[in-house]
Protein backbone atom coordinates (compact mmCIF):
# COMPACT_ATOMS: atom_id res chain seq x y z
CA UNK A 1 0.00 0.00 0.00
CA UNK A 2 2.91 2.34 0.88
CA UNK A 3 4.50 1.91 -1.84
CA UNK A 4 1.38 2.26 -4.14
CA UNK A 5 0.91 5.16 -2.85
CA UNK A 6 4.40 6.38 -3.53
CA UNK A 7 4.38 5.36 -6.70
CA UNK A 8 1.11 7.64 -7.40
CA UNK A 9 2.81 10.65 -5.60
CA UNK A 10 6.15 10.33 -7.97
CA UNK A 11 4.30 10.05 -11.17
CA UNK A 12 2.70 13.27 -10.10
CA UNK A 13 5.77 15.12 -9.20
CA UNK A 14 7.50 13.63 -12.41
CA UNK A 15 4.04 15.20 -14.52
CA UNK A 16 4.51 18.17 -12.77
CA UNK A 17 8.02 19.19 -12.97
CA UNK A 18 7.90 18.27 -17.15
CA UNK A 19 4.49 20.92 -16.97
CA UNK A 20 7.04 23.15 -15.10
CA UNK A 21 10.06 23.24 -17.73
CA UNK A 22 7.67 23.67 -20.70
CA UNK A 23 4.93 25.89 -19.75
CA UNK A 24 5.57 29.30 -21.37
CA UNK A 25 4.08 31.39 -19.21
CA UNK A 26 6.44 31.93 -15.48
CA UNK A 27 2.92 31.85 -13.28
CA UNK A 28 2.10 28.16 -14.73
CA UNK A 29 5.54 27.05 -14.29
CA UNK A 30 5.78 28.40 -10.86
CA UNK A 31 2.35 26.40 -10.02
CA UNK A 32 3.79 23.55 -11.53
CA UNK A 33 6.23 23.48 -9.37
CA UNK A 34 4.44 23.98 -6.27
CA UNK A 35 2.79 20.79 -7.39
CA UNK A 36 5.88 18.99 -7.37
CA UNK A 37 7.09 20.61 -3.86
CA UNK A 38 3.48 18.89 -2.36
CA UNK A 39 4.17 15.80 -3.72
CA UNK A 40 7.36 15.88 -2.27
CA UNK A 41 6.53 16.83 0.75
CA UNK A 42 3.88 13.50 0.54
CA UNK A 43 6.85 11.22 -0.37
CA UNK A 44 8.69 12.69 2.31
CA UNK A 45 5.93 11.65 5.20
CA UNK A 46 6.17 8.02 3.56
CA UNK A 47 9.73 7.43 4.24
CA UNK A 48 9.13 8.67 7.50
CA UNK A 49 10.32 12.51 7.43
CA UNK A 50 7.35 14.17 8.89
CA UNK A 51 9.22 17.09 9.91
CA UNK A 52 10.97 17.55 6.83
CA UNK A 53 7.59 16.82 5.29
CA UNK A 54 6.35 19.90 7.25
CA UNK A 55 9.11 21.75 6.33
CA UNK A 56 9.19 21.31 2.79
CA UNK A 57 5.71 22.94 2.69
CA UNK A 58 6.30 25.89 4.60
CA UNK A 59 9.07 26.81 3.42
CA UNK A 60 9.48 25.34 0.00
CA UNK A 61 5.91 25.56 -1.80
CA UNK A 62 4.61 28.79 1.00
CA UNK A 63 8.14 31.18 1.56
CA UNK A 64 10.13 30.66 -2.09
CA UNK A 65 7.28 29.83 -4.43
CA UNK A 66 5.05 33.44 -2.82
CA UNK A 67 8.68 35.28 -3.48
CA UNK A 68 8.91 34.13 -7.17
CA UNK A 69 5.23 34.33 -7.82
CA UNK A 70 6.32 38.41 -6.31
CA UNK A 71 8.53 39.20 -8.80
CA UNK A 72 7.03 37.70 -11.48
CA UNK A 73 3.76 39.89 -11.32
CA UNK A 74 6.27 42.94 -10.16
CA UNK A 75 8.44 42.62 -13.84
CA UNK A 76 5.15 41.98 -15.04
CA UNK A 77 5.90 38.86 -17.54
CA UNK A 78 3.71 37.55 -20.01
CA UNK A 79 3.69 34.82 -22.77
CA UNK A 80 7.03 34.87 -24.41
CA UNK A 81 6.79 32.62 -27.60
CA UNK A 82 11.13 32.95 -28.00
CA UNK A 83 10.87 31.85 -24.31
CA UNK A 84 12.30 28.00 -25.44
CA UNK A 85 15.54 27.93 -27.13
CA UNK A 86 16.15 27.23 -30.40
CA UNK A 87 16.03 23.77 -32.16
CA UNK A 88 20.29 23.69 -32.20
CA UNK A 89 20.36 24.35 -28.69
CA UNK A 90 17.18 21.40 -27.62
CA UNK A 91 18.81 19.06 -29.32
CA UNK A 92 22.22 19.61 -27.39
CA UNK A 93 20.16 19.72 -24.42
CA UNK A 94 18.47 16.61 -25.04
CA UNK A 95 21.94 14.89 -25.38
CA UNK A 96 23.26 16.28 -22.01
CA UNK A 97 20.06 15.37 -20.25
CA UNK A 98 20.11 11.66 -21.39
CA UNK A 99 23.70 11.01 -20.25
CA UNK A 100 23.33 12.81 -17.09
CA UNK A 101 19.85 10.64 -16.97
CA UNK A 102 21.94 7.32 -17.75
CA UNK A 103 23.81 7.84 -14.60
CA UNK A 104 21.88 9.17 -12.23
CA UNK A 105 19.21 5.99 -12.68
CA UNK A 106 21.89 3.91 -12.66
CA UNK A 107 21.46 4.67 -8.69
CA UNK A 108 17.88 2.85 -8.72
CA UNK A 109 20.60 -0.26 -8.35
CA UNK A 110 21.97 1.14 -4.79
CA UNK A 111 19.00 -1.41 -2.98
CA UNK A 112 19.41 -1.37 1.18
CA UNK A 113 20.79 -4.84 0.86
CA UNK A 114 23.65 -3.86 -1.36
CA UNK A 115 23.86 -0.83 1.40
CA UNK A 116 24.26 -3.27 4.09
CA UNK A 117 26.51 -5.67 2.19
CA UNK A 118 28.77 -2.61 1.42
CA UNK A 119 29.00 -1.64 5.19
CA UNK A 120 29.26 -5.34 6.26
CA UNK A 121 32.68 -5.28 4.16
CA UNK A 122 33.54 -1.82 5.43
CA UNK A 123 35.55 -1.47 8.70
CA UNK A 124 33.94 0.48 11.42
CA UNK A 125 32.32 -0.09 15.01
CA UNK A 126 30.19 -3.31 15.42
CA UNK A 127 27.23 -1.55 16.61
CA UNK A 128 26.68 0.87 14.44
CA UNK A 129 27.00 -1.69 11.51
CA UNK A 130 24.79 -3.49 12.72
CA UNK A 131 22.16 -0.83 13.34
CA UNK A 132 22.93 -0.27 9.89
CA UNK A 133 22.34 -3.66 8.49
CA UNK A 134 18.88 -3.22 10.38
CA UNK A 135 18.35 -0.22 8.53
CA UNK A 136 16.86 1.21 11.92
CA UNK A 137 18.62 3.97 13.15
CA UNK A 138 16.82 7.03 12.40
CA UNK A 139 13.58 5.33 13.20
CA UNK A 140 15.01 4.55 16.82
CA UNK A 141 16.00 7.83 16.79
CA UNK A 142 12.58 9.15 16.09
CA UNK A 143 10.88 6.37 18.53
CA UNK A 144 13.14 7.39 21.63
CA UNK A 145 12.98 11.19 20.92
CA UNK A 146 10.30 11.81 19.36
CA UNK A 147 9.24 13.56 15.49
CA UNK A 148 10.86 16.57 16.38
CA UNK A 149 13.19 16.07 19.73
CA UNK A 150 14.99 13.23 17.07
CA UNK A 151 15.90 16.33 14.46
CA UNK A 152 16.63 18.93 17.36
CA UNK A 153 18.85 16.99 19.42
CA UNK A 154 21.73 16.76 16.46
CA UNK A 155 20.85 20.39 15.27
CA UNK A 156 21.90 21.83 18.66
CA UNK A 157 24.06 19.47 19.82
CA UNK A 158 26.79 18.10 17.08
CA UNK A 159 25.36 20.52 14.05
CA UNK A 160 25.21 23.31 16.36
CA UNK A 161 28.29 25.61 14.70
CA UNK A 162 27.21 24.64 11.11
CA UNK A 163 23.75 25.88 12.45
CA UNK A 164 25.10 28.94 13.93
CA UNK A 165 26.86 30.11 10.10
CA UNK A 166 23.60 29.33 8.41
CA UNK A 167 22.17 32.16 10.82
CA UNK A 168 25.22 34.81 9.33
CA UNK A 169 24.78 33.63 5.68
CA UNK A 170 20.72 34.44 6.46
CA UNK A 171 21.83 37.84 7.70
CA UNK A 172 24.10 38.49 4.53
CA UNK A 173 21.70 37.28 2.19
CA UNK A 174 18.49 39.44 3.76
CA UNK A 175 21.38 42.41 3.47
CA UNK A 176 22.57 41.84 0.34
CA UNK A 177 18.53 41.07 -1.22
CA UNK A 178 17.77 45.06 0.57
CA UNK A 179 21.17 46.74 -1.49
CA UNK A 180 20.45 45.04 -4.85
CA UNK A 181 16.98 45.64 -4.96
CA UNK A 182 16.61 49.09 -3.63
CA UNK A 183 16.77 51.80 -6.09
CA UNK A 184 19.39 54.59 -5.91
CA UNK A 185 18.86 56.99 -3.69
CA UNK B 1 11.62 0.55 3.02
CA UNK B 2 11.58 2.19 -0.50
CA UNK B 3 15.46 3.40 -0.90
CA UNK B 4 15.84 2.33 -4.58
CA UNK B 5 12.72 4.33 -6.23
CA UNK B 6 12.89 7.33 -3.86
CA UNK B 7 16.49 7.79 -5.23
CA UNK B 8 15.04 7.12 -9.23
CA UNK B 9 12.38 9.34 -9.10
CA UNK B 10 15.32 12.03 -7.17
CA UNK B 11 17.32 10.95 -10.37
CA UNK B 12 14.10 11.72 -12.78
CA UNK B 13 13.70 15.01 -10.49
CA UNK B 14 17.57 16.18 -11.41
CA UNK B 15 17.70 15.55 -14.78
CA UNK B 16 14.62 17.98 -15.77
CA UNK B 17 15.65 20.40 -13.50
CA UNK B 18 18.86 20.31 -15.91
CA UNK B 19 16.71 19.98 -18.90
CA UNK B 20 14.63 22.70 -17.91
CA UNK B 21 17.85 25.17 -17.19
CA UNK B 22 19.48 23.70 -20.60
CA UNK B 23 16.29 24.77 -22.63
CA UNK B 24 14.59 27.96 -21.47
CA UNK B 25 15.66 31.47 -21.41
CA UNK B 26 13.65 32.99 -19.08
CA UNK B 27 16.04 33.49 -15.92
CA UNK B 28 12.88 33.05 -13.26
CA UNK B 29 12.07 30.13 -14.97
CA UNK B 30 15.70 28.98 -14.41
CA UNK B 31 15.56 29.30 -10.98
CA UNK B 32 12.77 27.55 -10.52
CA UNK B 33 14.52 24.85 -12.02
CA UNK B 34 17.46 25.47 -9.95
CA UNK B 35 14.97 24.99 -7.21
CA UNK B 36 13.82 21.74 -8.51
CA UNK B 37 17.47 20.16 -8.29
CA UNK B 38 17.65 21.22 -4.80
CA UNK B 39 14.68 19.29 -4.08
CA UNK B 40 15.79 16.45 -6.18
CA UNK B 41 18.43 16.05 -4.02
CA UNK B 42 16.84 16.87 -0.44
CA UNK B 43 14.77 13.67 -1.61
CA UNK B 44 17.74 11.81 -1.87
CA UNK B 45 19.22 12.88 1.91
CA UNK B 46 15.56 12.14 3.04
CA UNK B 47 15.86 8.76 1.35
CA UNK B 48 19.10 7.62 2.40
CA UNK B 49 18.77 9.20 5.85
CA UNK B 50 16.34 5.90 6.23
CA UNK B 51 19.66 3.87 6.10
CA UNK B 52 22.39 6.16 6.95
CA UNK B 53 20.79 7.79 10.19
CA UNK B 54 19.44 10.97 11.25
CA UNK B 55 22.13 13.16 9.55
CA UNK B 56 20.74 13.41 6.33
CA UNK B 57 17.54 15.37 7.93
CA UNK B 58 20.44 17.52 8.75
CA UNK B 59 21.68 18.19 5.91
CA UNK B 60 18.18 18.96 4.13
CA UNK B 61 18.11 21.68 6.98
CA UNK B 62 20.93 23.39 5.40
CA UNK B 63 20.11 22.76 2.04
CA UNK B 64 16.68 24.60 2.78
CA UNK B 65 18.43 27.39 4.24
CA UNK B 66 20.85 28.33 1.53
CA UNK B 67 17.97 27.66 -1.38
CA UNK B 68 15.99 30.26 0.50
CA UNK B 69 18.81 32.95 0.53
CA UNK B 70 19.85 31.85 -3.26
CA UNK B 71 16.55 32.59 -3.90
CA UNK B 72 16.13 35.87 -2.10
CA UNK B 73 19.46 37.20 -3.42
CA UNK B 74 18.99 36.11 -6.91
CA UNK B 75 15.57 37.31 -7.32
CA UNK B 76 17.48 40.68 -6.41
CA UNK B 77 19.79 40.30 -9.23
CA UNK B 78 17.35 39.69 -11.28
CA UNK B 79 15.32 42.90 -10.26
CA UNK B 80 18.26 45.41 -11.00
CA UNK B 81 18.98 43.26 -13.91
CA UNK B 82 15.13 43.90 -15.36
CA UNK B 83 15.74 47.32 -14.37
CA UNK B 84 19.00 47.99 -16.26
CA UNK B 85 17.90 46.66 -19.62
CA UNK B 86 13.67 45.76 -19.36
CA UNK B 87 14.56 42.04 -20.07
CA UNK B 88 15.50 39.12 -18.25
CA UNK B 89 15.88 36.89 -21.32
CA UNK B 90 19.44 35.68 -20.83
CA UNK B 91 20.07 36.10 -24.62
CA UNK B 92 20.25 39.90 -23.66
CA UNK B 93 22.03 39.41 -20.83
CA UNK B 94 25.41 39.60 -22.18
CA UNK B 95 27.60 42.18 -21.34
CA UNK B 96 30.47 40.13 -20.61
CA UNK B 97 30.72 38.96 -24.31
CA UNK B 98 33.54 40.46 -25.43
Amino acid sequence: MTSFVFYVFAVIAVAAAVMCIVQRSPVAAAMWLVQTMFSLAAIYVLLGAYFISAIQVLVYAGAVMVLFLFVIMLLNLGHDARDLRGASAIAAGVVVVGLLAVELVGLWAYTPARIAREASAAAGPEAARAALMAGLTTQQETAARGVVGGIAAPLFQAYLVPFEITSVLLLVAIVGAVVLAKRKV
Amino acid sequence: MLLGPALGLSAILFTLGVAGVLIRRNAIVLFMCIELMLNAVNLAFVALAQVYGIGGYMMVFFVMTVAAAEAAVGLAIILAVFRHNQSIDLQNINLLHG
